[in-house]
């Protein structure tokens, strides 16, 4: 199996990160604080205020690693790369299957519907007892619904339409009993339905963070196993959005990282101190909780699973990459179609 | 032979006769997992492709010489060819470094056939025979030219050229022997492209579906 590279987030500001024969070094007020063989990474991620050496940028950049600047806030700002990579007829034969995209996006939705209702059901078998009995009956009732849409999105023909409709219609019913997950009586810990753009609440910026770090590894996977991040099957494309990407994050979006944000709560692991709110009722995370939650990430990424299809056990930080690469045998004609990964 | 805008490496022809699906993975879908074994045949390999000419007793070496086939549509690099003094001028011997142990397999002897027929285009006298050197043994195992290689190098040559003409990665075969030391097979999975995906899909979520009593993840 290969290996799971290092991501470096660098998150302390004023930090400057320089190349030193095959490493990269990272210095903070002239310090040095860590220095990791190149071939170790597998990407950089600078959050706010870093300073990058153009000899590092160069190296990074040959060596197919790829450099992400994101802002205080966590959003995406820049990234660095090297020449485009791989193989242009995989690219022709991701461009066709967009056109006449139905079989990949059922699989893509069967397997985010299932994912979710796994979700649900884990929290009832873990902590149902905990449950009030009219929550406890409505995670119930999700979990019922969503049987019912995975069942439709599988089985029932219906183009990339009503898959895209179903898709809505299950993430309206997963949210909806979200906040019955939550198990800390807080009330600045309440989950008020999906917000983003800004987060509304708590638990709204924990998870746009989460689903920042795993977009960006949802697209470097895509990147390395050749196919364009920016050209999806579900997502529809839209200049300067990840499409592909995006794709490829929804089946582990409830997995990765909506379980991650709730176990970070829950455990109290997070609390309200960790966040502050802007006027206009913008809710971010604080610098000392980005850190709590890379740390966090980086931990969850390294849990290893079965992987049903190709039937090998991998690390989770490492199914981005064999979905992409899944992907890319289905477009070259190895597979019949794309096999999506289910949390088991 | 397919018509082809561009030549196919010699050193293609190694992977090919090895595996045509290895082949196609490298040079069509252009994956390349660098395992230990490659990383230290390339080091081999810096060695041996720096260009020069030296000559000693009747004998010039010439290293990293250019070859090319018009007729087979091949080009690459010699490691290194001796160019031997006889009669009324000189005949080619090719000589190609290879990491580890003479093999089982004919990959490293079709390489070397693939750079005998460029060298018999290139200067229109017969390559009868020439030399793989192993760094294992440290020594040099001779290689006839003889029609057998011959033929297995053409329709090597013809049988990839036609993949790289067509863009195809042929489908996986699992072979045992070979596939578990290929250092393609995390890309290649010979074994989960067998599969049916969508036969996969429909019963894994048969299963969840059918799991309704809250076994679950």
């Amino acid at each position: 199996m290969k290996k799971l590279l290092n991501t470096l987030y660098v998150t302390t500001e004023g930090a400057g990160l320089r190349k030193d024969g095959e490493n990269l070094v990272a210095e903070v007020d002239g310090a040095e604080r860590a220095r990791l063989p190149l071939h170790r990474i597998g990407s950089v991620v600078a959050v706010g205020a870093v300073y990058v050496s153009p000899a590092l940028i160069g190296a990074l950049a040959r060596g197919g690693i790829a450099l992400v600047l994101l802002d205080r806030q966590g959003r995406f700002e820049a990234r660095v790369e090297g020449p485009v990579s791989g193989n242009v007829l995989l690219r022709r034969a991701q461009y066709r299957a967009a056109e006449q995209p139905e079989e990949i996006v059922r699989s893509i939705v069967s397997a985010k519907v299932a994912n979710q209702r796994a979700v649900l059901q884990r929290a009832l078998r873990d902590h149902g007892d905990d449950f009030a009995p009219e929550r406890r009956s409505a995670v119930e009732a999700a979990v019922e619904r969503l049987a019912r849409i995975l069942r439709r999105v599988a089985f029932e023909a219906g183009g990339v339409d009503v898959l895209r409709g179903a898709e809505g219609e299950a993430a309206n019913l997963y949210f909806a009993v979200f906040d019955d997950l939550i198990r800390v009586p807080d009330p600045a810990l309440r989950f008020r339905g999906r917000s983003r753009r800004p987060p509304l609440d708590a638990v709204n910026a924990l998870l746009s963070f989460l689903y920042t770090l795993l977009t960006h590894d949802c697209r470097a996977a895509a990147e390395a196993n050749g196919l364009d991040p920016a050209v999806g099957f579900l997502h529809r494309d839209r200049p300067g959005r990840p499409s592909f990407a995006l794709d490829l994050m929804e089946e582990l979006r409830p997995v990765l990282a909506d379980r991650l944000a709730l176990s970070l709560i829950n455990r109290r692991q997070l609390s309200t101190r960790d966040f502050e709110t802007r006027d206009g009722g913008a809710v971010l995370l604080t610098d000392a909780a980005r850190k709590t939650v890379l740390t966090a990430w980086q931990e969850r990424k390294k849990e290893e699973r079965r992987h049903a299809f190709v039937d090998e056990v991998a690390p989770l930080g490492l199914v981005p990459h064999l979905q992409a690469q899944l992907l890319a045998r289905h477009l070259r004609g190895d597979l019949d179609a794309y096999p999506p990964w289910f949390w088991k | 032979m397919a018509a082809l805008d561009e030549p196919i490496a010699i050193s293609a022809l190694q992977h090919a006769v090895y595996c045509l699906r290895q082949a196609a993975l490298i040079h069509i879908e252009r994956l390349w997992e660098e395992n230990r074994f490659t990383a230290e045949g390339r080091v081999l390999h810096d060695v041996a492709h720096t260009a020069g000419e030296r000559k000693t007793k009747g004998v010039r070496r010439v290293t990293a010489l250019p070859l090319a086939s018009a007729r087979l549509n091949l080009t690459g690099v010699a490691d290194l060819v001796e160019f031997r003094r006889d009669g009324d001028g000189e005949t080619a011997f090719p000589v190609e470094y290879k990491r580890g142990k003479p093999k089982l397999h004919r990959a490293d002897e079709v390489q070397l056939c693939a750079q005998a027929l460029c060298l018999e285009e290139m200067t229109g006298r017969p390559v009868p025979e020439g030399a793989l050197y192993y760094a294992e043994p440290k020594r040099r195992t001779a290689v006839l030219f003889d029609a057998d290689l011959r033929r297995l190098t053409e329709d090597t040559a013809q049988a990839f050229g036609t993949l790289v003409a067509e863009g195809r990665t042929p489908p996986a075969i699992w072979r045992a022997a070979r596939c578990r030391s290929c250092s393609l097979i995390e890309v290649c999975r010979p074994k989960a492209t067998a599969r049916s995906a969508t036969e996969f899909r429909r019963r894994a979520i048969e299963a969840l579906l059918d799991d309704d009593l809250g076994a679950g993840p």
